[in-house]
């Protein structure tokens, strides 16, 4: 699975439009243009025995392309191949090239360990952009942090963790929850809420601040119930008459995976449906990638807090959907995961550039404060706790399989990773 | 937990939950027969089993769209042919299987698990390179969608009670067949006495091929009906393949009656827990019951009483 090529990997792409598209995105951006390779001696910006040459610098991409993850990682990979190739035809980092190793992580966490101490070790990329569960996150991490390594983390996860080897693009568990209650709170005067989740991390610790949010911060508010369920349970039917019982405002659902679709499904079955009166669904598992497998007709109504949505109405993300299409397809979709794995490559080439090494060490340095205008869901900014800014944004599904989006926060959310009073 | 409800609201949920927990009963019905078929009779222990069922939806998933593009005033029907080319394109995989792979392995049970569970490795990333690693969405018709509301308070699921009619209809089927049809009385003397059948004249290679053929058929029947309630993806099957082991292992194999007796009481206790416990809780403590049972009775609940 390993093959280290260059910039594109060209399906059919077609490398004008690519081109066009990331110059539009990218034209405001970005320090000093032109930088030359013979500007960077390549013994002083790589100190440290990466695997940078005089016009090339290697990084890996660990995501699982195989096994039960890829539905959800395959996304990720695109994202970053596309970001990698706009960045090669703006003529790349310090005047080098981007190759990059793809690695197959396989769903299978001692896997991604492995595969990760390669590229460390034996391929010595100068970062990666990868992993995705936070299980896979965590097994990698200590290989990281013996190695040296830097991680592009795009997935929204659990928080409660900030090592000095990643960058979490994604956002942590309170950026994604709080506003979404406060909005549903406020605007639709929903009082009572009824937790639901797949039976992990993810899904336990979410709820966890969401409860402490609902009970201690909004005045009135109270849980009728929490739930969880087996990862991989296919029959919600239970469970959606206990909700009937308790008639909560809001069905809160974190579902994850196949289970998502069964649950959807059911729920309309059952004679729930968003669209009409009765409990507001609001979920912070299902993205439009999602969306596809559960079928928009049965999840229309449905409201998700995310930070980024593919029908977001701005410069950046219309010149982003556009490149991404023409390099993956017309009937692809993006989903929140897939728009901040894209943000990897780009913040990790401003911190390069600012810290004007690839040493690990000074691109770590330099990271906290690197900013992208860019971004498609916006402006982002790195945290000093190595998580973004971000905003956080409500949206609607459509029959479509998009989301409209319904609110946004007016400023940008601070990541907050180990928040008091929620633990 | 019930002080604040009305008799009428209660009486109302506990139907409702009734319902639930006879759908949940269909269901594992229609997952387990294949495989209870192909266990059972044959002793194959087929791991590939999901893999079948999944197969059956993706041929639902073609099917709703060739409806769509081609014939869309007959599209609320569609889903009827869809289940006889599930029945007949997992079948025919099934006896291909069965020519290429199993029947050299019928002197060596335990690998027959290896290889079937190579073979679902083998069948789910076809999946993936022909239908893509993610899910696809199966578009309903709509009558088949939303509920019938029986009373003001009580609402059953459409698409439950279709597969509660699906479940009884294929059980009926298995049954005539099993215990009707000049195959059946083949396949049960096989079951008793391979040597002696093939003595008296029964083709018993060909019986074998044509009852992994049905398995899997039924399998992919179960598939296809799965597409309204579950999700279709490259490795959907995995998630159906514990419970329907656990239900065939539990009901005693070799026994169909077994099966649906096992089906019937893991599928009540899973649903009546559930209601009164998390959903977790409710599947740690029906496999520790299904342990324990089985720790005394290892046969499972109705085992066949055979000339070893």
């Amino acid at each position: 699975m390993s093959d280290g090529f260059s910039e594109n990997n060209s399906k059919g792409v077609n490398r004008r439009a690519v081109l066009a598209g990331g110059t539009a995105l990218t034209a405001s951006l970005f320090m000093p243009k032109n930088l030359r390779a013979q500007d960077f001696a390549t013994a002083d910006i790589n100190t440290t025995g990466l695997a940078v040459t005089d016009d090339t610098v290697t990084i890996g991409i660990l995501h699982s392309v195989t096994g039960t993850m890829a539905i959800s990682e395959t996304g990720s990979v695109q994202a970053e191949k596309l970001a990698i190739s706009q960045i090669n035809e703006q003529g790349g980092i310090l005047g080098r090239k981007i190759e990059y190793i793809q690695e197959d992580g396989a769903s299978d966490w001692p896997t991604f360990a492995e595969k990760a101490r390669k590229l460390l070790v034996n391929d010595k990329v100068a970062s990666v952009m990868g992993c995705w569960t936070s299980a896979s996150r965590k097994a990698v991490l200590p290989v990281f942090e013996q190695h040296n390594g830097f991680l592009y983390y795009p997935t929204f996860y659990e928080g409660l963790e900030q090592s000095p080897n990643v960058i979490y693009t994604g956002q942590e568990a309170t950026q994604q929850i709080i506003a979404g209650l406060d909005w549903v709170n406020q605007t639709k005067g929903a009082k009572s809420f009824y937790l639901l989740g797949s039976d992990y991390i993810w899904p336990r610790t979410s709820n966890k601040i969401a409860r402490k949010h609902i009970e201690n911060f909004m005045e009135g508010c109270e849980v009728v119930g929490e739930e969880y369920y087996p990862l991989g349970h296919t029959q919600f039917n239970s469970v959606i008459n206990k909700i009937r019982l308790r008639k909560p405002d809001v069905i809160y659902a974190i579902v994850v995976g196949g289970s998502n679709v069964a649950f959807y499904k059911q729920l309309k079955a059952a004679g729930i449906d968003p669209t009409e009166e009765g409990p507001i669904v609001l979920t912070i598992s299902v993205t439009e990638d999602e969306i596809r497998g559960i079928g928009g007709e049965n999840i229309e109504g449905a409201y998700a807090c995310m930070k980024y949505f593919q029908s977001l109405e701005n410069e950046n993300n219309i010149a982003f959907v556009k490149a991404f299409k023409e390099m993956w397809g017309e009937d692809i979709v993006i989903g929140d995961v897939t728009q901040a794995a894209y943000l990897g490559p780009w913040l990790w080439k401003a911190a390069v550039e600012k810290a004007g090494s690839f040493d690990v060490d000074k691109v770590r340095e330099a990271s906290p404060g690197i900013e992208l205008t860019t971004a498609p869901e916006g402006y982002v900014k790195i945290h000093e706790n190595h998580h973004l800014w971000s905003k956080t944004r409500v949206g609607r599904a459509q029959a479509d399989g998009q989301y409209e989006v319904v609110f946004e926060t007016a400023e940008l959310v601070e990541p907050d990773p180990f928040p008091e009073g929620y633990q | 937990m019930f002080a604040d409800y009305s008799m009428s609201e209660l009486g109302a949920i506990f139907a409702m939950q009734g319902f639930a927990g006879l759908i949940l009963f269909s269901v594992f019905v229609l997952m387990a027969l294949g495989l209870a078929i192909i266990f059972g009779q044959m002793g194959v222990i087929n791991m590939a089993h999901g893999e079948f069922m999944i197969l059956g939806a993706y041929v639902t998933y073609l099917t709703s769209n060739l409806f769509a593009d081609h014939l869309p005033f007959l599209f609320g029907t569609y889903f009827f042919v869809a289940m006889i080319f599930a029945f007949l394109i997992s079948g025919a995989l099934g006896l291909l299987v069965e020519w290429s792979l199993i029947r050299h392995l019928y002197k060596r049970p335990l690998d027959t698990l290896l290889a079937t569970w190579g073979l679902s490795l083998i069948l789910q990333q076809t999946y993936r390179s022909i239908f893509g690693a993610r899910e696809v969405g199966v578009s309903i018709p709509d009558w088949m969608m939303g509920s019938l509301p029986l009373t003001d308070l009580i609402e059953v699921p459409i698409n439950g009670i279709f597969v509660m009619v699906l479940a009884v209809s294929i059980s009926l089927a298995v049954y005539v067949m099993m215990f009707r049809s000049r195959w059946g009385k083949q396949v049960r003397a096989i079951n008793q006495n391979r040597v002696m059948a093939g003595a008296v004249g029964i083709n018993t290679e060909w019986t074998d091929r044509l009852t992994f053929g049905i398995g899997c058929g039924v399998a992919g029947v179960a598939g296809s009906a799965f597409t309204m309630i579950g999700s279709t993806g490259p490795t959907a099957g995995q998630l159906y393949i514990v419970d329907t082991f656990l239900v065939v292992v539990f009901g005693g194999a070799g026994s169909l009656l077994g099966t649906i007796a096992s089906a019937f009481s893991i599928s009540q206790a899973q649903s009546i827990m559930e209601f009164f416990l998390s959903g977790s809780m409710a599947k740690v403590l029906t496999l520790l019951v299904v342990v324990g049972i089985l720790m005394i009775r290892p046969q499972g609940l109705f085992s066949l009483k055979l000339r070893k």
